[in-house]
């Protein structure tokens, strides 16, 4: 195997606490409880332990990372630690004087949640009655502070048809990218593919809107796209590669290449309050056990597009195949992509099926 | 890009100089780029006050280069960012 390359990105989910019960929530269906959250100084000491072995970009995610009262102070401690620190955030939960503390603790930027356009579909999709208003209250704060925003919307079925609109709104509240994001079918969003799964109209209409806007919005708005996957030929490039670019930290302190590695079960993952982080990123066999391309079976393994993809989503291909090892069934090379495409196809058709909402983490899991 | 515009770096887009792969790193939002000598050389002109053209001739003058040739690899590097919004330029 070549040399592994230090990590660039670290994403924090601080807490799996949430206001909103999104049904494409991607935290594990096995929510951390609050009482399993990292300290602040165990938190501290992980931003410190990431700039030294190469991090740049720090995310802090959840759940919602308001929900941790110690917020302001872990943006401080990671914009010391050098690192580039990225809020991501419903806004529900942030109040403008937190806002100003948080400007003054050197946040570099903020990326917003948008469940939909308007607070008939925001709310519902987000399950929070008046977060809609909350989050365009706090878009108008962020505006006037004057902190470089990211709009991130999450698309699916039932708010595709808002995609112009939200074009729109990123461009009236000022920010210089948007993530127009079709949901990916990890954590609650499976429970939830008969109520989402877009239809391939649905997606191909969404990728010429994309193409539309960035050429009329060029210089003024960043789009960054993310295609409904189940529709397309060949995978995604997961998280830069396994082990290769980036690496996330539950809530609990575990250490996981991707937010949602927990679900591969024979993988076993360090603790950030055991185990310094240089040895889990460069020696820990979870991190290992996809790293390059070594691993890989037929087809990928004499396939060119491997360094170019890795073979897709490992967690999908355990989702839906049933081995992490095999090639992720949304490429058309693999041999479970014709089945794939037809259940994308049923799904997508299903006659409007109830929204399945993540819970609060203790609470029972709703069956499928 | 014209002479008389002026390139700054808005909040949020910063220089940074990465000890452990030994370069200096453009961060922005969710991006990090890494610069060569003639990007890190350009951008540690970029202030928000000085124009294009004069921070064309300041570096024709510390690399004894010809002004022209200078001032179209700024507009090439110079242009694709302001593409990614982590340059601003006003006129
Ligand atoms: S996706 Fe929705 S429910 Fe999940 S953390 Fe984000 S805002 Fe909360
Ligand atoms: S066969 Fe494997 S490497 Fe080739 S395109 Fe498909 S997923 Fe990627």
């Amino acid at each position: 195997m070549t040399r592994v390359p230090p990590p660039i990105a670290m994403l924090a989910e601080l807490t799996h606490r949430c206001p909103l019960a999104c049904p494409y929530c991607s935290n594990p269906v096995e929510l951390a409880r609050q009482d399993r959250e990292l300290s602040t100084e165990t938190w501290i000491s992980a931003f410190r332990q990431a700039a030294e072995i190469g991090v740049l970009q720090l995310h802090l995610s959840g759940g919602e990372p308001a929900s941790r009262r110690d917020l302001t102070a872990l943006v401080a401690a990671a914009r010391e630690a050098g690192l580039y620190t990225n809020l991501i955030t419903s806004g529900i939960g942030l109040s403008e004087r937190r806002l100003a503390e948080l400007d003054a603790a050197g946040l570099d930027h903020i990326q917003l949640s948008l469940q939909g356009t308007d607070a008939a579909m925001a709310d519902q999709i987000g399950g929070y009655k008046g977060g809609f208003d909350r989050k365009m209250q706090v878009a108008a704060w962020i505006g006037a502070i004057g902190f470089p925003l990211t709009l991130n919307a999450v698309l699916h079925r039932r708010n595709l048809h808002q995609l112009p609109r939200a074009i729109d709104m990123a461009v009236e509240m000022g920010a210089r990218r948007i993530e127009v994001a079709t949901v990916q079918f990890h954590g609650w969003a499976l429970k939830n593919r008969d109520a989402l799964m877009p239809t391939r109209a649905q997606a191909a209409e969404t990728t010429r809107i994309v193409a539309e806007a960035r050429a009329r919005l060029k210089g003024v708005l960043v789009i960054d796209y993310v295609p409904a996957d189940y529709h397309g030929d060949y995978p995604k490039r997961c998280m830069g590669g396994w082990g290769t670019s980036g690496l996330n930290i539950a809530p609990d302190g575990q250490v996981l290449p991707c937010h949602a590695a927990q679900t591969i079960p024979h993988l076993r993952f360090e603790n950030i309050r055991d185990t310094p982080l240089a040895d889990i990123w460069y020696d820990s066999p979870a991190f290992n056990a996809y790293r390059g391309t070594d691993w890989m079976a037929e087809p990928c393994q004499s396939c060119e597009r491997k360094t170019k993809d890795f073979g897709g989503c490992r967690c999908q291909a355990m989702a839906i195949v049933g081995d992490a090892a095999a090639t992720d069934p949304t490429c058309i090379k693999s041999p479970h992509h014709g089945a794939l495409q037809d259940r994308a196809r049923a799904h997508s058709e299903s006659a409007d099926a109830a929204l399945t909402y993540r819970t609060a983490p203790g609470k029972p899991i709703p069956a499928e | 890009m014209e002479a008389t515009d002026i390139p700054g770096l808005p909040r949020g887009v910063r220089l940074h100089f990465d000890k452990i792969r030994e370069t200096w790193v453009l961060l922005a939002p969710e991006r990090a780029v890494t610069l060569d000598q003639i990007g890190h050389a350009i951008l540690s002109e970029v202030d928000g006050q000085r124009s294009f053209g004069d921070i064309a001739r300041t570096l024709a003058e510390k690399y004894s280069a010809p002004v022209d040739q200078i001032a179209r690899d700024m507009a090439g590097f110079l242009g694709a960012l302001r593409d990614r919004r982590f340059l601003d330029v006003t006129s």
